[in-house]
């Protein structure tokens, strides 16, 4: 078998990329994607469909950019996702798709995600709306909260001609496509907003500000809003601190705080009105890819930034991709170190991190070697900004307004696992809110599956 | 969406407004909070709500012009629109979690500071509707300053008024005239409630853990979503951290740690801006935003 090496991508140079919120992966051209896509064997059985949660048809859009037919492979991405140029910059795909490409055996597999962006930015850019015709039947679902979740339940629903209201509490949609991820990771204006606008012109009606179980209650959308069916994509918002005497002082942030600041009021542009304060030298608490998203961010703001992490770098949660980009642009990993106390000024600033070092001890039941402290080993750091990353939960706003929604022990809402269908009837969830913090791609997955079942449930009760 | 229908100044510095908001009004509850940005490049701003007309679909704010986001709002007329209000937010007032003879058998105390009048204001005509009648303290600097009295005297029981320099009524703070009404007067109440600058809660909250009042403080923290999702308004409250936002704005005030809340709530001013700060100064801003917005 020939050897092809992987296509490279192109990327902004770190010492600029530093500098600026520009997207870091420039992505290929043409004929970059056309070499790249010439590596796939099309395999008759290809493991690649099976890693993906909502089961694109790899080969088959593949074999379109070999052809150079790009406009047929972004009809075969649609028929199974309305977010390729979000996916293929966000997904996880060295353990999805390309981490059962059997091209990685014995090489590097093919650059499957990378390709996938191509086809959705090539559609942006030349105007290319997946065409679709929509019947409609006379029959409304709710959705509540627009993040990946409840925009692939949407744009699914309104393809099978049900009349979809997103119900978002924030005043822009996208959930944490918007909130969350940088710009430098996933540009908003055109990647997000256009993706979502095409979403929108399926018949996908978003309102925006209307917080659920606040402004209107699933029971007020059944009763007095007509819904047939409603679905909850809301995500798991809150955001967990570590308990360590400090934690309140000023100048300690969680980082849904610090990106929420940075993301969706632009808070770091001049003719914005929220303001954002950054120190000079910031600690980054945790060592996921939100770790990962608010260090780099700092780093733009022109902070000297440290990721404190209590394990070591190999039990690093956050893809390998973006340790690496990290490293580039100069973030600072102490490792094996755990914050004990943040310390502060006698203004109420902070003015250090106290912290320990670990060492990894036995293996545990989960088979991660568990981190212990070493004793004597505390020191200081001096920082001024402490950014908690520590991971979020769902937010219970929901939970809590609704009789008989079940939970489970994390404070998830309970679902059929096939159907996402909840303990209310007529009441589906799915994504962040069903499964605790996971993907945009888990998220659409679960919201496409709701969708279907959601269908069946209405088509059900037509007939009785 | 969002128009302003009304705008009246009740002191200089101290405006009203009647926003039709629908949804918000629809729900609204005496405790809660909206969320308004002024145009695409606005801050949310938390504001407490006033008054609220389910029919018209209307909420009211009082809103006292301090800063940069508040002087963008004084800038809107009526026939004017808010980019967006979201709302209501927080947990209603606990006073709606009593039953009509429990309100009715206590002795109910509001102490009400500056622009905090207002939101009080919609606590005391709440329980009027429901026939009971609160005595007011309202405090001020002076009695220029002072907002909302004649229409409160409608709906409360006694009202007292209190200024620093005594221009209008009892001279002194709330807290004076609060002690001067219990261990003076021999006033007997079951239950404070208090809205004001965080400063004034405190101090009204140590005098009332002395005379042994249950006090419930409305608690004005900084915020960014208001849903909960960012953990910027978070409090202690008897030694544990609350998302004021999602579990207030109402805490039990003997519970309340107020030195931390006034630290925290001063962070983003431009006097207590650290000096290693990297971001450029807010309220240096200020001229160019509101070129930008006479456009
Ligand atoms: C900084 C960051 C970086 C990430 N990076 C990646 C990545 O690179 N790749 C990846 O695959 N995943 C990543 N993730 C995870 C991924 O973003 C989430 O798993 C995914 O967005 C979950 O989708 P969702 O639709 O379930 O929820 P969300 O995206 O959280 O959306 C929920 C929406 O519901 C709204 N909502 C909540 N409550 C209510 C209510 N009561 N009423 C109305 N609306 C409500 C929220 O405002 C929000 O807009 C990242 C997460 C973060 C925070
Ligand atoms: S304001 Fe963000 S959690 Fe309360």
């Amino acid at each position: 078998m020939k050897k092809t090496p992987r296509t490279p991508v192109r990327e902004l140079a770190p010492s600029y990329r530093i500098t600026n919120f520009e997207e870091v992966s420039l992505g290929y051209n043409g004929e970059e994607a056309m070499l790249e896509a010439s590596r796939c064997l099309e395999c008759k059985k290809p493991m690649c469909v099976d890693g993906c949660p909502v089961s694109i048809s790899i080969p088959n859009f593949i074999h379109h950019i070999k052809a150079g037919d790009f406009k047929s492979a972004a009809e075969v991405i649609a028929q199974a996702s309305a977010l390729p140029a979000v996916c293929g910059r966000v997904c996880p795909q060295e353990t999805q798709c390309e981490g059962r490409c059997i091209l990685g055996v014995k090489q590097e597999p093919v650059s499957i995600g990378k390709l996938e962006r191509f086809i959705g930015d090539w559609s942006r850019e030349n105007d290319i709306t997946p065409e679709t015709t929509i019947t409609p039947n006379g029959l409304k679902v709710a959705v509540i909260g627009s993040g990946p979740a409840g925009l692939a339940c949407a744009g699914d629903l309104a393809r099978m001609g049900y009349e979809v209201t997103i119900f978002e509490a924030l005043h822009k949609p996208g959930g944490v496509l918007e909130y969350g991820i940088p710009s430098f990771r996933l540009p908003k204006e055109t990647v997000v907003r256009h993706e979502i606008g095409n979403i929108v012109k399926m018949g996908v009606k978003i309102e925006n500000n209307v917080v659920i179980g606040r402004t209107l209650t699933i029971d007020q959308l059944f009763n007095e809003e007509a819904f047939n069916a409603v679905f909850i994509g809301s995500g798991a918002g809150l955001p967990k601190f570590m308990g360590i005497p400090g934690e309140n002082l000023n100048g300690v942030q969680s980082s849904n705080e610090f990106l929420t600041r940075t993301n969706l009021m632009e808070a770091h542009h001049d003719d914005t009105d929220t303001p954002l304060k950054l120190g000079k030298v910031v600690a980054v608490i945790g060592g996921g890819n939100v770790a990962m998203d608010a260090a780099r961010t700092a780093r733009r703001l022109g902070a000297e930034v440290h990721i404190v992490y209590r394990r070591s770098k190999a039990e690093l949660p956050a893809r390998a991709e973006e340790v690496h980009h990290a490293v580039e642009e100069g973030i600072i990993f102490d490792i094996l170190t755990n914050p004990i106390e943040i310390i502060g000024h006698e203004s109420g600033w902070v003015k250090s991190l106290k912290c320990v070092k670990m060492e990894l001890g036995e293996p545990d039941a989960s088979g991660r070697r568990a981190p212990q402290v070493i004793a004597g080993s505390e020191f200081t750091l001096d920082v001024e900004t402490v950014i908690m990353a520590l991971g979020t939960s769902p937010n219970p706003l929901i939970t809590s307004t609704t009789k008989g929604l079940e939970l489970n022990r994390r404070r998830c809402i309970l679902i059929e696992e096939e159907t996402g269908r909840t303990s209310r009837d007529g009441v589906y969830a799915g994504g962040d809110a069903v499964t605790g913090a996971a993907t945009v791609i888990l998220a659409m997955g679960a919201g496409r599956k709701a969708a279907k079942a959601i269908d069946q449930f209405l088509k059900n009760q037509a007939i009785e | 969406m969002f128009k302003i229908l009304k705008k009246e100044y009740l002191t200089s510095g101290i405006f009203l407004m009647d926003v039709e908001a629908p949804k918000v009004a629809k729900a609204a509850e005496p405790g809660q909070f909206l969320i308004v940005r002024v145009d695409e490049k606005g801050e949310r701003i938390p504001l407490t709500i006033c008054d609220y007309d389910k029919v018209a679909g209307t909420v009211t704010i009082v809103v006292q012009v301090v800063g940069l986001s508040t002087q963008l709002m004084d800038q809107l007329k009526v026939g004017d629109y808010f980019k967006s209000v979201a709302g209501p937010l927080g947990m209603p007032s606990e006073l709606k979690e009593m039953s009509v003879e429990e309100l009715h058998s206590k002795k109910i105390v509001f102490i009400a500071g500056g622009v905090g009048t207002a939101p009080v204001y919609a606590q005391v005509k709440w329980l009027h509707e429901q026939g009971i009648k609160a005595d007011v303290i309202i405090g001020a600097k002076n009695a220029s300053q002072l907002i909302l009295v004649e229409a409160m005297r409608k709906v409360s029981g006694n009202i007292y008024i209190a200024t620093d320099d005594g221009s209008a009524g009892f001279k002194g703070l709330v807290t004076n005239c609060l002690e001067d009404l219990v261990t003076n007067q021999h006033k007997q109440y079951d239950l404070a409630i208090t809205i004001g600058p965080m400063i004034m809660m405190k101090f009204l909250s140590e005098l009332t853990r002395k005379l042994n009042l249950k006090t419930i403080a409305s608690l004005n923290t900084l915020m960014v979503d208001g849903t909960g999702m960012c953990g910027a308004c978070r409090v202690t409250v008897g030694g544990v951290t609350r998302f004021a936002c999602v579990e207030g704005p109402e805490f039990d005030a003997h519970q309340v740690n107020f030195d931390e809340a006034m630290r925290r709530q001063t962070m983003y001013r431009t006097e207590e801006r650290s000096q290693n700060a990297l971001t450029p100064d807010h309220i240096c801003r200020l001229d160019k935003i509101v070129e930008r917005r006479n456009k």
